[in-house]
């Protein structure tokens, strides 16, 4: 318990001063590191011609989209004919095709989602320059989008920014310096990096025994970083090599929640950018306002992410802790919790705080097997990817939030009867019915393709818990899937036809028409003029608004996922306790 | 047309240059960087029969953070269940095919799975059977759950504690030499919080190994 407590407030103490660094890459201000990275950066945008002018909101998609769709033929490729490529130690095949443009899919959309095993389905060639590469890149694409989004909100300029200025400041001043410190602690604690071959040793009983390594920590470190997720091995964190001791545990658990809630801590202060603006040309050099942690606008956010986390946290530890009581019943003790598919240097603490982390920051990465959570332990995970947007995946949480943001403005302007406003702008039908578009999505490609995988029977085939769990096991997969988390009840047999397109296809619509949606609605905001704040309006900076915040989520979770929640894991929940 | 060519000439362009630093550049340094500073771990943090680091694989007889298999035999500590053995094997079943190569997980039995119950009441009957004392209530939930990876190399004190009576019996080495055994290769929490204390199987059977004159 206290440990995680102390890890958490371990959390908010780095998260601020990361928050401050992130902001001031995104708006060009000055950091200490500017002599280093500005040459490296001017040194890029040279080789490559880079036009560096700011975009409007359609180029900034279009951008984006045009950048990723090449990313994904090029992985794709190297896939399908990595045995004849370099770096191939073990021996590995290609991969076939329905398996490739699962797996390109899901780690160009951030999603990570795993229907092969590291150790037999990928060349070390393929670990690094499809992996790894796009565990950057797609972390890059998503904080671009929310950086974009954020400017377009909070906006002062003309344009969204500049696509590929944002793909490579946070590229070359934050994911690359950070992985390379942090992978250097990995591999002190012993997460190997090498470029040889499995390895075979003679154990002293006279048997063998098989080592899978390779470039481990590299991959291990962004994984976290960018909130990504796909492990090096099939049993992802949980395997010693991957995350050997409590101290890397807690290296890949705070740098996956750093930057999602760095991101949060940016859009507050340049909110508050736009305040000072608008005072009067020399007031704002005499009253010179002191840089503020959170801002009023990020506070509620981060407030209303971090209620929602804490209960699900606190309902997933406790739920643990509980125990299985069908192994109570034949006599194996459970005061240590239910301790099926976790790690005795984890135990129940660490293990589910882990839980609660990659799902609410969507990042998928597991140190304890989710499908052996208890029942109310794993809906947990299952909810929190279903909201989508507890803190989130990097930069597209925020924006997933900022939705549920509008839509509460927008239901309290009904109430009162007045023009909804969020940050000085009218909220309109236009950007309700994108608000709407997002929120609607989600859930449809979830419940949509559940559904259509327990009426036939290739979706069927996939489910090796009978029972509720099944159900669960369909629900998680796809709820990862769309929510681009990447987890899963691991015991579904899903590398078939079936669930490789499925799943694809949901990654995909998950990640893209959310971000072009909410990019729109950005343009859109970016388009209209600024109302005064009149005595009328409704106040966003308060603890009051970010309770209603909350509220909203959880009701719009509740009329969405209850039926499916209550026949998964809840019926499941009542068949082992009564 | 010129727009859609312009914007796939700037897409190939980002895509080559992160491609060499992300995918190439990145992990080539860390391998440098890693080799150089931290050898040992670097390359799977193997070790010898008698304790020492190595990184030849030749001379190691196992990882010092990765569990091992030793069932069968009773003058070893027995490491939690292991949906993937371990990837232990002998070299029979290498060679009839029943060892599938090596790989990392869990049986993914559900709280509500029937077979789960069989799983952990087949292991309890033969747990407490060879060890002659021990009540059912008595037994550590992490001996008979499996581990998450299939690899874990700990156990925690309680589970070591419950087995030692058996495997001094078997051993002929006695309870305290266990005990003290045990006690050197247990880690506790790091800074006295974070994490759990939790004894390495693995050091402790070399241990046992040594004063037996297995090695």
């Amino acid at each position: 318990m206290l440990q995680i407590i102390l890890t958490l407030l371990i959390f908010i103490i780095v998260v601020i001063p990361m928050g401050k660094y992130m902001y001031h890459i995104a708006t060009k201000k000055r950091t200490f590191a500017d002599p280093v990275f500005n040459r490296i950066d001017n040194g890029i945008y040279k080789i490559c011609r880079i036009d560096r002018s700011g975009m409007t909101w359609k180029s900034y998609a279009g951008h984006l989209l045009m950048t990723n769709a090449v990313m994904i033929f090029v992985g794709y490729l190297i896939l399908r004919i990595q045995s004849v490529l370099f770096l191939n130690p073990n021996g590995i095949e290609g991969m076939p095709a329905d398996l490739s443009f699962n797996t390109i899919i899901s780690f160009m959309t951030n999603t990570n989602l795993q229907h092969y095993s590291g150790e037999s389905g990928l060349t070390y060639l393929s670990q690094m320059v499809v992996i790894t590469f796009m565990m950057f890149t797609s972390a890059a694409s998503g904080y671009a989008a929310c950086m974009a989004f954020s400017r377009g909100i909070a906006g002062k300029k003309k344009g969204l920014g500049n696509f590929y200025e944002d793909m490579i400041r946070i590229t070359t001043r934050i994911l690359v310096p950070f992985s390379i410190i942090f992978g250097l602690v990995l591999i002190w604690q012993g997460v190997p990096q090498t470029f040889g071959a499995n390895f075979t040793v003679e154990t002293i009983t006279g048997k063998l025994q098989d080592f899978a390594t390779g470039p481990v920590a590299s991959l291990e470190i962004i994984k976290h970083l960018g909130t990504n997720g796909g492990g090096f091995f099939g049993a992802n964190s949980t395997t010693p090599f991957e995350n050997p001791t409590i101290i890397t545990d807690m290296v890949e658990l705070i740098s996956m929640m750093i930057l999602p809630g760095a991101c949060v801590l940016t859009f507050g202060k340049m909110c508050k950018d736009r305040k000072q603006e608008s005072l009067a040309p020399g007031e704002e050099n005499r009253i010179r306002v002191k840089e503020p942690i959170f801002g009023g606008q990020g506070k509620t956010v981060f407030i209303a992410m971090s209620v929602i986390f804490i209960i699900g946290l606190s309902v997933c530890y406790i739920s643990e802790l509980k125990g299985n009581p069908i192994l109570e019943s034949v006599g194996l003790s459970q005061d240590m919790g239910s301790m099926e598919g976790k790690e005795v240097r984890f135990g129940i603490d660490q293990s589910a705080l882990f839980t609660t982390t990659t799902t609410s920051f969507t990042t998928g990465t597991v140190n304890n097997m989710h499908d052996t959570l208890t029942p109310l332990g794993g809906m947990i995970p299952l909810l929190h990817m279903m909201l989508n947007c507890v803190f989130g995946g990097k930069g597209v949480g925020l924006m997933n939030m900022i939705m549920y943001v509008i839509l509460a403005v927008f239901l309290c302007g009904l109430m009162v009867g007045r023009t909804p406003e969020y940050l000085g702008k009218k909220i309109e039908g236009r950007e309700m019915k994108l608000v709407a578009i997002c929120l609607i999505v989600h859930p449809l490609l979830i419940l949509g393709f559940s559904a259509l995988a327990v009426v036939t029977q290739a979706g069927l085939e996939g489910i090796t818990n009978s029972g509720f769990h099944g159900l669960s096991q369909v629900l998680y997969e796809f709820s990862s899937s769309a929510a681009n988390n990447g987890s899963g009840f691991e015991g579904l047999a899903d590398n078939s036809m079936f669930w490789n397109v499925t799943t694809g296809l949901a990654m995909f619509f998950g990640r893209y028409i959310a971000i072009i949606a909410q990019l729109a609605i950005a343009g859109s905001l970016l388009a209209k003029r600024r109302v005064k704040a009149s005595i009328g309006t409704m106040r966003t900076d308060t603890v009051g608004f970010a309770v209603i915040v909350v509220v909203v989520v959880y009701i719009f979770a509740a009329l969405t996922f209850f039926p499916a929640l209550a026949l998964g894991p809840i019926a499941e929940h009542l068949t082992v306790w009564f | 047309m010129k727009t859609f060519l312009k914007y796939l000439r700037s897409g190939l362009i980002l895509t080559a240059i992160m491609l060499v630093i992300c995918g190439l550049a990145y992990p080539a340094a860390m391998t440098g960087l890693g080799q150089a500073i931290f050898p040992n771990q670097a390359n799977g943090s193997m070790i010898t029969a008698s304790g020492e680091k190595t990184e030849d694989p030749e001379k190691a007889v196992g990882s010092a953070i990765v569990g091992q298999d030793f069932s069968g035999d009773q003058r070893y500590f027995q490491g939690r269940v292991s949906s993937v053995n371990y990837n232990t094997y002998t070299r029979e079943q290498a060679e009839n095919g029943e060892y599938g190569g090596v790989s990392s997980g869990n049986f993914n039995y559900g709280a509500s799975n029937e077979e789960l119950k069989k799983r952990v009441e087949e292991d309890m009957q033969e747990f407490l059977e060879t060890h002659p004392g021990v009540k059912m209530g008595d037994i550590p939930a992490d001996l008979l759950t499996a581990s998450g990876s299939g690899l874990d190399p700990n156990i925690t004190p309680k589970s070591a504690q419950i087995q030692i009576p058996a495997i001094s019996a078997a051993s002929g080495l006695s309870e305290e030499e266990l005990e003290k055994i045990v006690k050197e290769n247990t880690s506790g929490k790091v800074l006295g919080v974070f994490g759990h204390e939790r004894v390495n199987v693995l050091k402790c059977n070399l241990a046992i190994a040594e004063k037996i004159g297995e090695i």
